[in-house]
């Protein structure tokens, strides 16, 4: 019979394989967002290009095939690219690619040791408990399910040795109900470090989709990363124009407001949800702000450069800034940021002008290890 | 595990009625297994001590991933062996079992019986086990990526041997070039300008020459076992020599399975129905057995089941055997309503399907069996893309469209044909191959990464010749870039 360790092992080199891939075709992952879409609780579907074995084939547009069943000439069989099989199962196999999932703290693994991301010293106390229960007790009642065989065996021998029954010729143990062991769970409290991301987004009219859509991969990312490496991982979401308000992560991505632009709302909308929320003795802060670096008022811009020195600052384990480039927007933001924080190793900017530098991008923010 | 009692009653009666039917099986060992040692099996193309290879692995994810969400499963695998393995899926109701086992007899009948499959090693298990061990060996020599990289290379090419070859002469005719002088038809003197004129003289001549030129071509004649030619010259490494003819000789082994799948499968599902309705199911079990039934015969659009073609078609042939629907008369009758009624009542239908499953596959199958009526009332018909509505679209339901189409996907298993036309290519040791253009054009993103493949087996620039968009085209690889360049095409 079939020795299931050999599967295995052709299956953990499968596993390699895929990984590999994915480490070599990371850059284009982070580029084209396609995965983003296709994100389970604790998985994502990531489609591995070319990993079937290429052999001589023909161009399948030209080919068709026959098939069998009800239907005139002209009808449809399927929709899109993928079509039907042609005869025989499995022909098209390849053309679609594979689809493998992985785990997001493997693809976070995959992303630390591509891009060299340090590991996170969390800061604080692990103060946070958390409960978690398992089942490593016993108990003298229970629900037959959970009996314990081994445990109510060793308490029935043991009774009737001790009171004689036991017959070595002829050993049957009988259980009485008192001799029964059941598993039950003890609660362990576990303590852990926690993280709060809070992403700030400016929704001004000069932001347009694809801009959008770049922070949308960008916080896909940073999620993944920072999931990693604490164990409750929070995000808040702002959006903001002239004024700022917290919405969910839906609304977040989908909403385009017009008018100016104030980012100091954001910010002061940020340090009270920090302030009500998150005490720093037991919570790192993430604050991430996403614009195309147009602010309404030399006046605001110092507003917020004193709310991030007295406020944010303190209060965070580090300050990210990434400006993507709109038509629109003067940019003049991140040169303000740098001129004013230049020494300040706690603030990181980052310019994203199109897809291509998500992924540099992401390597400046999380490069620091902070 | 084997069968538990209440089973191997069951199999014991199926096996008797199948021989009173006159099937001839191979003894046939089952074994009852649960479905993670079934997706095991299945990954492995149902031998559990192959070689190792990520792709088994690929196999057995996508198995049981499809398993666990309950898209499919699998009923049943038998093995081309003496005596044959086949496995049953723990925990499968009685019918199931029921019709898998007569199923597999009839599986086990075909490969014993059937002509295609006489050339295939029967003690493959064990061969398949031997193949392991050395794969193991050299990956504990080489390390696994080495010989994994190389294996994928051979997988690359196994598609390019000749179906044919193991029923033919394998031994090549000596050259017959070493004559000096021109042949001649033996004359009189007085005769010789007539029986031996000039030209004939010249022709001879010309003859000779060209057969000289032939005979210093390397290979002398085009050669479809790309895989053989390989082996014997390619400058490969030992174990590199030996790892290509493990996955050759492989290719072989499953060939034939891909050359009657139709023929194969309509057997089994031809005999299942017939043994389980006739003579092994009470009442109350034919439901669920036709509920199986449909399952295993259902179609999908723009897809062909084998098992529902090849049954219907074995039906056909019974009936048109038994009625006498065959030979001049009937095929010269134009009356409709004539060849309805038609029946001679010769009764020979038995006994033609039987020899059909012995000497047909399912090119000559389709070509001799496939009729006119038989697509009509089986609502045949071809598909293609459409490029306007980006649709795949039924096209057409001409009795010669479907057939030849049909014929055109199951010949070669609907592999291009490629040949091996020159080893010392350029008179410099480059490979040429030639692809035998019969109106479709090659995919040439794959075709890139065969050549790939090819010239780290090589180890020189790998060409090959084809016809695409209209034009003769050599593709290229000198193991750095590809380079694609014009050629007069002219097909062999």
């Amino acid at each position: 019979m079939a020795d299931l360790n050999k599967i295995k092992q052709d299956h953990r080199r499968f596993k390699q394989i895929v990984r590999g891939k994915i480490k070599q075709n990371l850059r284009e992952y982070m580029t084209n967002g396609e995965m983003t879409g296709k994100q389970g609780k604790d998985i994502v579907k990531i489609p591995i290009p070319r990993i079937d074995i290429p052999r001589f084939r023909y161009g399948s547009k030209d080919t068709g095939g026959v098939g069998q069943g009800k239907g005139e000439v002209g009808d449809s069989l399927g929709e899109g690219e993928e079509g039907p099989g042609q005869g025989e199962a499995g022909e098209n196999e390849g053309e679609k690619g594979l689809e493998v999932d992985v785990a997001l703290d493997e693809l976070a693994e995959i992303m630390g040791e591509e891009l060299e991301l340090p590991n996170i010293e969390p800061r604080g106390t692990e103060r946070l408990q958390t409960i978690r229960s398992k089942y490593s007790g016993i108990r003298s009642v229970g629900p037959e399910s959970l009996r314990h065989f081994k445990r109510t065996y060793k308490e029935a021998l043991q009774r009737q040795i001790s009171s004689g029954e036991y017959d070595p010729d002829n050993p049957i143990i009988v259980p009485t109900r008192e001799d029964k062991r059941f598993r039950s769970w003890k609660e362990t409290a576990m303590p852990q470090s926690n993280a709060v991301i809070i992403y700030m987004m400016d929704v001004s009219g000069s932001m347009g989709e694809e801009q959008k859509e770049i922070v949308r991969i960008e916080s896909f990312w940073i999620d993944t990363w920072l999931r990693s490496q604490y164990k409750g991982l929070e995000s808040r979401f702002i959006i903001h124009d002239a004024t700022a308000k917290e919405v969910d992560r839906d609304t977040f991505f989908h909403t385009r407001e017009s008018g100016g632009t104030m980012i100091s709302s954001a910010y002061k909308l940020a340090l009270k949800i920090i302030e009500d929320d998150f005490p720093i003795e037991d919570w790192n802060v993430y604050p991430f702000h996403f614009s195309d670096g147009d602010n309404w008022s030399v006046d605001d811009t110092s507003e917020c450069m004193r709310i991030l020195t007295d406020g944010l600052l303190p209060r965070s384990n580090m300050f990210c800034y990434g400006q993507v480039e709109s038509p629109y927007g003067s940019g003049q933001f991140i040169k303000d940021l740098n001129e004013k924080f230049s020494e300040e190793d706690r603030v990181v900017v980052s310019e994203i002008k199109n897809r291509d530098a998500i992924y540099d991008s992401i390597k400046t923010f999380l490069g620091k290890g902070l | 595990m084997s069968l538990p009692s209440h089973l191997w009653e069951i199999k014991e009666h199926i096996r008797e009625v199948a021989l009173e039917f006159g099937l001839d099986p191979f003894e046939t060992i089952f074994e009852i297994i649960d479905y993670d040692q079934m997706n095991e099996i299945a990954a492995f193309g149902g031998f559990p001590t192959r070689y190792p290879h990520w792709r088994f692995g690929m196999e057995y994810e996508q198995l049981a991933k499809s398993y666990e969400y309950g898209l499919s499963k699998i009923y049943e695998m038998v093995i081309n062996n003496d005596p044959s393995y086949a496995y049953l899926l723990e925990g499968n109701n009685l019918v199931d079992q029921k019709t898998v086992i007569a199923h597999v007899y009839a599986h086990t009948d075909f490969f014993k019986n059937n002509y295609f499959f006489s050339r295939t090693n029967r003690r493959m298990i064990d061969e398949m086990a031997n193949h392991g061990a050395r794969v193991r060996r050299y990956v504990d020599r080489f390390g696994i990526e080495i010989v994994e990289d190389f294996i994928d290379t051979c997988l690359s090419l196994d598609n390019l041997i000749d179906y044919h070859s193991p029923f033919t002469d394998q031994r090549r005719s000596e050259p017959e070039s070493e004559l000096t002088e021109t042949p001649q038809i033996r004359a009189k003197d007085y005769m010789q300008d007539y029986i031996n004129p000039q030209e004939f003289l010249d022709r001879q001549k010309q003859k000779l020459a060209d057969q000289d030129v032939k005979n210093k071509r390397f290979p002398i004649e085009a050669e479809k076992d790309v895989m053989k030619f390989l082996v014997e010259h390619a400058p490969l490494d030992s174990w590199e020599s030996d790892v290509l003819s493990i996955i050759r000789e492989e290719a072989y082994y499953f060939a034939p399975q891909g050359q009657t799948k139709i023929m194969n499968e309509g057997w089994a599902s031809y005999w299942h129905s017939k043994i389980l309705t006739t003579r092994v199911l009470d009442g109350s079990e034919i439901i669920d057995f036709a509920d199986i039934n449909a399952g295993v015969l259902a179609s999908a659009p723009g897809r062909l089941n084998p098992y529902k073609l090849g049954i219907e078609l074995y039906r056909d042939i019974e009936d048109r055997w038994n009625k006498g629907k065959f030979g001049k008369e009937w095929d010269d009758c134009d009356d409709l309503q004539e060849k309805v009624a038609w029946d001679r009542e010769l009764g020979l239908g038995q006994e033609k399907i039987f020899q059909v499953r012995k000497l047909y596959n399912d090119v000559t199958f389709i070509d001799e069996f496939l009729t006119e009526e038989f697509i009509a009332e089986n609502n045949m018909y071809t598909f293609g893309y459409n490029n306007k509505s980006g649709h795949w679209e039924i096209d057409g339901k001409q009795f010669q469209d479907v057939k030849s189409k049909l014929l055109d996907q199951l010949t070669n298993f609907g592999n291009p044909f490629i040949y091996v036309k020159d080893g010392n290519y350029k008179n410099r040791s480059e490979l040429l191959l030639h692809h035998k253009h019969l109106g479709t054009d090659l995919d040439m993103s794959y075709a890139r990464g065969v050549l790939k493949a090819l010239h780290r087996v090589w180890k020189r620039p790998v060409n090959i010749e084809t016809f695409f968009d209209d034009k003769g085209l050599v593709l290229s690889f000198d193991g750095a870039e590809y380079t694609e360049s014009a050629t007069t095409y002219e097909r062999i």
